[in-house]
């Protein structure tokens, strides 16, 4: 058994700056893993981070409440407009720290921190490394947990790489600590602890058509799930406009911030002839870029009937290969163009979880010593649509936040002390679902059943919904949830088993579906990324509310909260 | 051209087998399919026990790397129609196997924590960011976009002599450092890696520029370290025997 004052589980952004802030605290910290934190999804974030720093000479005028303003205007008013505001006032802060901590920004002919305009907002915000800014502000990050790491002379953080966390422990909602399988070795341990802090991404891989690395299962949500935390707003999927049509690796909306195009196959940019998009263009907000593209392509406007050329050879070699090197190389790689030569061949896909797990504002929620941020959490500062830029930015102030008010909770006393035979018992309730996983008699093969339900998703989940095919798509996933327990797995061995770790997530990637799909039916009205072309427009009389799924032992039950408005009222949303 | 490509992977598992063996699986595969592609499917549809690492399929985690067809890459990024029929999967040398293609990657890390692999350096005194000019943000461009894979540290043949040699990826992290005008430890950086486990180990036999995914050539960043400490023990600034 380990322990450590707080436990976070996650090592990508939201999770390192959790850590952080609890070691500047002097308390005792284990984070955990399952890929070594440097893997994690943060590392391809490409575009940039939103601040309203006033660097770009167009920026002059911005400000936080502007920021705020287009955060809720693009969440199409179902962000929590207090949690919104409450971000991008520590933007800038937070920013200016990444800088310190050595993230290396491109820089304005002043030596600044360079800034590009991004969809939806109203000035140049989004803060940018070349298109690498996931990477460099990940390394800066664990360079500087490694900085703490290694100078602390008491231990007081812990990285658990390659560590699985299979497991919460909730003793009479209040929270005791994980349970984790050590990869390498394939053996589980106890980890106590008196907070627990969830950073655990998010859940694209529940499609086909996505962006998502591997690791974003939805496993992550499903853990916290299974002991009685809500998860909201989940029916609300980002689809990105510009993915590889090969692979849907990204390309970042950077490429049109920089001024790229978009253009269907008579070679026009079509979205001026969309009302929605004939203003703002390619830099109009994703779920609208989005949609638009998909119609083009069904109407028969697609390139080659598949795709939409997004165009970059009028920006030239110099600024592509000085703002644009890493999608560059992805174009070459994935999709055999040279985007300095030719149009990149894209089509919109799944790329962002804007729901998540059911924290309020300060990160907590009904469970004690539970704390959320990041992708996994759902505080709501995205609502139906996230702005670009805005994830980044979410990871490091709701990081640094939850990590503030788990320390602050133990500080204070943390929850009293438990019967040290829950985590025995727990234990072995682990161990054993794990035997009968790997000793199964059954006959379904998981990969198949994983494969089935992403075709489910992309068909009957996407950018277009309606009851019909949203109704299908849950009785398929009904049915799918109904063989997994009949799964059987290839092999046997517990040791570095990486099907075994695949075969746990299927379970937690089939709730989750099951949830995006219920909720999906449920939400009569389109609002944000969730449009349902039986009821195509918003309706704040009936649905300006978040869904909360909880789990009733077998399925989701569906129930509905209020959304903070209280600073600016709901209006029709045009650009 | 086949649409059947040949694995042939490495298997063991040290605790079991007494030695190596190398298992051949038939994929059947299309254009546009990688590698790390194909042994998805090896690990879904015939062999659920092979093991090796991957997560962003690409190219940016750093994940995959391991050593095809006689040259370390990145297993997401090598299509499979560059390469012939037969495909030879050897996992990273210079690191112990776990099992299969899945390598203990402890000492790499434990090196790369060695060098103080952040940033030291004077707190800006606006409360805002330093000032940093775009020509010496653009000194660390390339050796920025290291994901460490270990690829370099596994073609490198010093590190298979030396155990305790720091190696190419660690030592491009200190002249990472070490060109940032926001760095205030460089003389400090310097110190650190003048010596037979540093830079003075690397025999500039150019594995490590040759196999590099991100193109960051390690070569020429600790040819550049190799130089500033000789013009530091020239000037009298560092010892000549280093630290
Ligand atoms: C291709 C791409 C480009 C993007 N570009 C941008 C951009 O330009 N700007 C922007 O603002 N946003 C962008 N985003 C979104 C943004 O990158 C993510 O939302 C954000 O990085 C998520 O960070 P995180 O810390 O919440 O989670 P992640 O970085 O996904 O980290 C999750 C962590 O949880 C761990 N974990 C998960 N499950 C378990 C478990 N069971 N046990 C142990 N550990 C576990 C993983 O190991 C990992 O360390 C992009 C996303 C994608 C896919
Ligand atoms: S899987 Fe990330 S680099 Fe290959």
């Amino acid at each position: 058994m380990k322990y450590h004052s707080v436990i976070v589980v996650g090592g990508g952004l939201a999770g390192l700056r959790a850590a952080i802030e609890i070691n500047k605290k002097n308390m005792t910290v284990g984070l955990i893993s399952k890929i070594h934190p440097i893997r994690s999804h943060s590392i391809a974030a490409q575009g940039g981070v939103n601040a309203a720093l006033n660097n770009h000479h167009r920026g002059y005028y911005d400000s936080i409440e502007k920021h705020a303003f287009d955060t809720i205007k693009g969440s199409d008013y179902l962000a929590d407009q207090k949690a919104a505001l409450k971000m991008t006032s520590n933007a800038p802060e937070r920013i200016y720290e990444m800088e310190s901590w050595g993230c290396p920004f491109s820089r304005t002919p002043e030596g600044k921190i360079a800034q590009r305009p991004f969809g939806g907002a109203g000035f140049p915000r989004t803060c940018y490394s070349a298109d690498k800014t996931g990477h460099m502000m990940l390394h800066t990050l664990y360079e500087t947990a490694v900085r703490f790491e290694t100078q602390n002379e008491r231990n007081e953080m812990t990285i658990y790489d390659e560590w699985f966390v299979t497991r919460l422990i909730v003793d009479n909602d209040v929270c005791r600590g994980v349970i984790a399988i050590n990869i390498a070795k394939g053996e589980l341990e106890v980890f106590r602890s008196e907070a627990v802090i969830w950073a655990t991404g998010g859940t694209g891989r529940v499609y086909g058509k996505t962006s998502n690395a591997y690791s974003n299962t939805g496993w992550g949500m499903a853990v916290p799930y299974y002991e009685g935390i809500g998860i909201k707003d989940l029916e609300f999927i980002q689809f990105h406009p510009t993915e590889l049509i090969t692979n849907n690796v990204l390309i970042t909306e950077g490429a049109r911030g920089e001024g790229g195009y978009l253009v269907n196959n008579k070679g026009e940019r079509f979205l001026a002839n969309y009302p929605d998009s004939s203003k703002a263009l390619e830099v109009a907000p994703r779920d609208i870029v989005a949609r638009n593209m998909k119609r083009e392509i069904l109407e028969g406007r697609g390139i080659n009937d598949k795709y939409i050329g997004l165009d970059l050879r009028h920006l030239g070699a110099k600024r592509i290969l000085e703002r644009l090197p890493g999608i560059r190389m992805h174009s070459i790689h994935f999709a055999g163009v040279d985007p300095i030569n030719d149009f990149i061949p894209v089509a919109p896909g799944q790329h962002y979880t804007m729901g998540g797990i059911n924290v309020n504002e300060t990160t907590g929620c009904e469970v004690k010593g539970f704390y959320a941020a990041g992708e996994c959490s759902c505080i709501s500062v995205h609502g139906a649509n996230r702005l670009g830029g805005n994830s980044l930015l979410e990871t490091i102030t709701f990081g640094k936040i939850a990590g503030d008010e788990a320390a602050n909770y133990v500080s204070a006393g943390g929850s009293s002390p438990v019967n040290a035979s829950i985590y025995d018992k727990i234990l072995s309730e682990e161990e054993a679902k794990i035997n009968d996983l790997l000793n199964s008699k059954g006959k379904e093969a998981h990969p198949k059943i994983r494969s089935e339900m992403n075709n489910i998703m992309d068909e009957k989940a996407g950018i277009f919904r309606e009851a019909k095919t949203l109704k299908e798509g849950l009785d398929e996933i009904m049915a799918l949830k109904e063989k997994y327990p009949n799964i059987k797995l290839l092999s046997s061995n517990k040791k570095a088993n990486f099907e075994l770790l695949d075969a746990i997530q299927l379970k937690g990637s089939l709730d989750m579906a099951e949830i995006i799909l219920k909720g999906a039916l449920n939400r009569e009205e389109s609002r944000g990324s969730h449009f349902r072309t039986d009821f195509p427009k918003r309706n704040d009389e009936k649905y300006l509310k978040h869904t909360v799924a909880k789990w009733n032992g077998k399925t989701a039950d569906l129930s509905y909260k209020e959304v903070d408005i209280s600073i600016y009222e709901p209006k029709e949303r045009k650009y | 051209m086949s649409n059947i490509k040949t694995f042939k992977v490495f298997r063991f598992d040290p605790e079991k087998d007494k030695k190596p063996r190398f298992e051949t699986y038939k994929v059947e595969w299309k254009s546009g399919q990688t590698v790390l592609d194909g042994l998805n499917y090896i690990r879904d549809n015939i062999d659920g026990s092979l093991a090796y690492r991957s997560s962003c399929r690409e190219g940016v985690c750093g994940s995959c790397a391991m050593h095809i067809n006689g040259k370390y890459c990145l297993a997401c990024e090598q299509q499979l129609k560059e390469l012939s029929d037969t495909i030879t999967i050897r996992p990273l040398a210079n690191l112990e196997v776990i099992k299969d293609l899945f390598v203990d990657m402890a000492p790499f890390w434990k090196k790369y924590k060695a060098i103080k692999p952040y940033l030291i350096g004077k707190e800006s005194s606006t409360g805002k960011e330093r000032i940093q000019s775009q020509d010496e943000r653009a000194h660390l461009d390339k050796v920025i976009d290291c994901v460490l894979c270990a690829s370099c540290y596994a073609a490198c043949g010093m590190n298979a002599i030396d155990p305790e040699y720091l190696g190419p990826a660690a030592l491009s992290k200190v002249n990472r450092f070490f060109l940032d005008s926001r760095d205030s430890a460089k003389e400090e950086r310097l110190a650190m890696v003048a010596n037979d486990h540093g830079v003075f180990r690397c025999h500039t036999m150019f594995n490590c520029q040759i196999v590099c995914p991100k193109e960051v050539d390690p070569t020429a960043n600790i040819s550049n370290l190799k130089r500033n400490i000789i013009a530091s023990q020239m000037s009298g600034k560092l010892s000549k025997k280093g630290v």
